[in-house]
């Protein structure tokens, strides 16, 4: 079973790709939309700006490929701004009104973290840390379950960036800053996932949560 | 909710922890990546290994260090120390650092900041001050440049604004007068740039007793702790640092 690990040339992705093989996945690197069809599971990790990197994806074809994948139910994982591209849009780095395109596979766009709780106290932007998850849901769907087994709700894993997706259908696990935001979302139904913070950087958790995800591939 | 970060600086020189340590238990005391691993089991949020390399050339260690490190670390850490242009940066990036600091060379050319932010995410980009408090005026700070022996007549907070500004994504704040002290941070310095800048502030410098961590975070308003001589000693362990602090009431990650 082979992995598909994505690489659009936004910086580093070592780490992710030594984090799944330490989970036991066979892991192909690569920014070749043949490949990503032939792949059997989808790894989407990302630094960087939504819309250089729709950009990007679109320029190498990936943007498609990665749909007919995600359409046909393989396995997903988008890491960070790879979770931002599975929204319709996002608007960093995109002109005012005018989004850049996503993946859509779940709706909404994907705005600014905000800077103001309700009660009007500042908050520091870029969300930088280890912060806790919690679950959206007291009974999550089954492939949430499995994502998330053996990693207790509240636990840490760390985080960093400005943008946040926005809340919806998808929203499997939440965190707060200054407002509650989605740290993890899925697709319903299917075996693909997002998660805002980075597992690759979150110790035990977070290699637990990788591997949780492998699993699901096999 | 979002916890206050406990950082372990290495000052490292070709490839090699400089400054005493004193660590027990350590196979090889100056191995940057053996103490790195010690600090990521005791749940230490990041680390730092700050290049004191005077000479390019052997900054190719530096960057082999940064390879290794995102080998077999599980946390994320950053690399400072002579990045002198947007090159420098990526190679730094690609070996595997999650975040570089940059210093003397941002402020000979603040653009510096606006392109490697550009290129590799504000996230990826701290700026990290020295910071001298103006005799005769307790509430003014000038920056240091060139490891603390250059005075460029910036004023801190300024600048700090300024580095934020341009995509510094964090500021690494240390206080030149307390750094060895062991009197604890400059507090009115962290407090002066955390309230002027809306990204988050590190405090460095000074730490001798591990209440000065709880006030680094209480009275200077800093997001995140840093600390050296006192953790490669073993004088604190992490944990004891952050039961410290939780005792004090901040969220910490124990």
């Amino acid at each position: 079973m082979a992995l598909v690990l994505i690489d659009y040339h936004k910086g580093n992705i070592r780490s992710v790709e030594r984090g799944l093989q330490a989970a036991g996945a066979d892991v192909v690197v690569s920014d070749d939309p043949a490949v990503v069809r032939a792949a059997d599971a989808v790894v989407l990790p990302g630094v960087g700006a939504f819309s250089d990197a729709s950009a990007t994806l679109r320029e190498l074809g990936l943007m498609e490929a990665v749909r007919q994948k995600c359409a046909e139910g393989a396995p997903f994982l988008g890491i960070c701004l790879g979770m931002h591209l599975m929204f319709a849009g996002g608007e960093e780095h995109a002109p005012v009104g005018a989004p850049a395109e996503g993946l859509g596979l779940l709706p909404g766009i994907v705005g600014r973290v905000p800077a103001e709780d309700a009660a009007g106290r500042h908050y520091k932007v870029p969300h930088v840390g280890w912060n806790s998850v919690e679950p959206a849901s007291d009974s999550p769907d089954e492939l949430t379950a499995a994502l998330f087994d053996g990693i207790r709700p509240g636990e840490f894993f760390y985080f960093t960036h400005s943008f946040q997706a926005p809340d919806g259908p998808g929203t499997v696990g939440v965190t707060c800053h200054a407002r509650s935001f989605p740290s993890a979302v899925a697709v319903p139904g299917k075996p693909q996932f997002g998660v805002q913070f980075h597992p690759e950087k979150s110790s035990d958790a977070g290699a637990r949560l990788l591997q949780n995800f492998v699993t699901l591939t096999k | 909710m979002l916890t206050k970060r406990v950082i372990p600086c290495l000052d490292v020189k070709d490839g090699r922890v400089v400054k005493g340590v004193n660590f027990v238990g350590l196979r090889d005391a100056g191995d940057p990546i053996e103490l790195a691993c010690r600090y990521d089991e005791q749940k230490a949020d990041e680390v730092v290994f700050l290049d004191i390399t005077a000479t390019s050339d052997d900054r190719a260690t530096t960057v082999e260090l940064a390879s290794h490190a995102s080998e077999s670390l599980h946390l994320p850490f950053c690399v400072g120390g002579g990045f002198r242009s947007v090159a420098d940066i990526r190679r730094m990036i690609a070996a595997g650092a999650d975040k570089v600091s940059v210093n003397s060379a941002a402020v000979a050319n603040p653009a510096l900041i606006t392109e490697a932010a550009r290129a590799f995410g504000t996230q990826a980009i701290l700026c990290a001050i020295d910071a001298k408090q103006v005799p005769g005026n307790p509430n003014k700070w000038e920056v240091y440049v060139a490891g603390g022996r250059k005075a460029t007549g910036l004023d801190v907070v300024e600048w700090a604004v300024e580095a934020a500004r341009r995509g510094a994504g964090e500021i690494l704040l240390t206080s030149m007068d307390r750094d060895g002290s062991r009197d604890g941070f400059d507090c009115a310095l962290t407090r002066a740039v955390a309230r002027a800048v809306d990204v988050p502030v590190i405090a460095s410098g000074g730490v001798g007793k591990l209440e000065h961590f709880a006030q680094g975070i209480l009275e200077g308003e800093a997001d995140a702790v840093l600390a050296a001589s006192v953790f490669h000693f073993g004088e604190f362990t992490i944990a004891q640092v952050k039961e410290s602090m939780a005792s004090y009431g901040i969220p910490v990650r124990l």
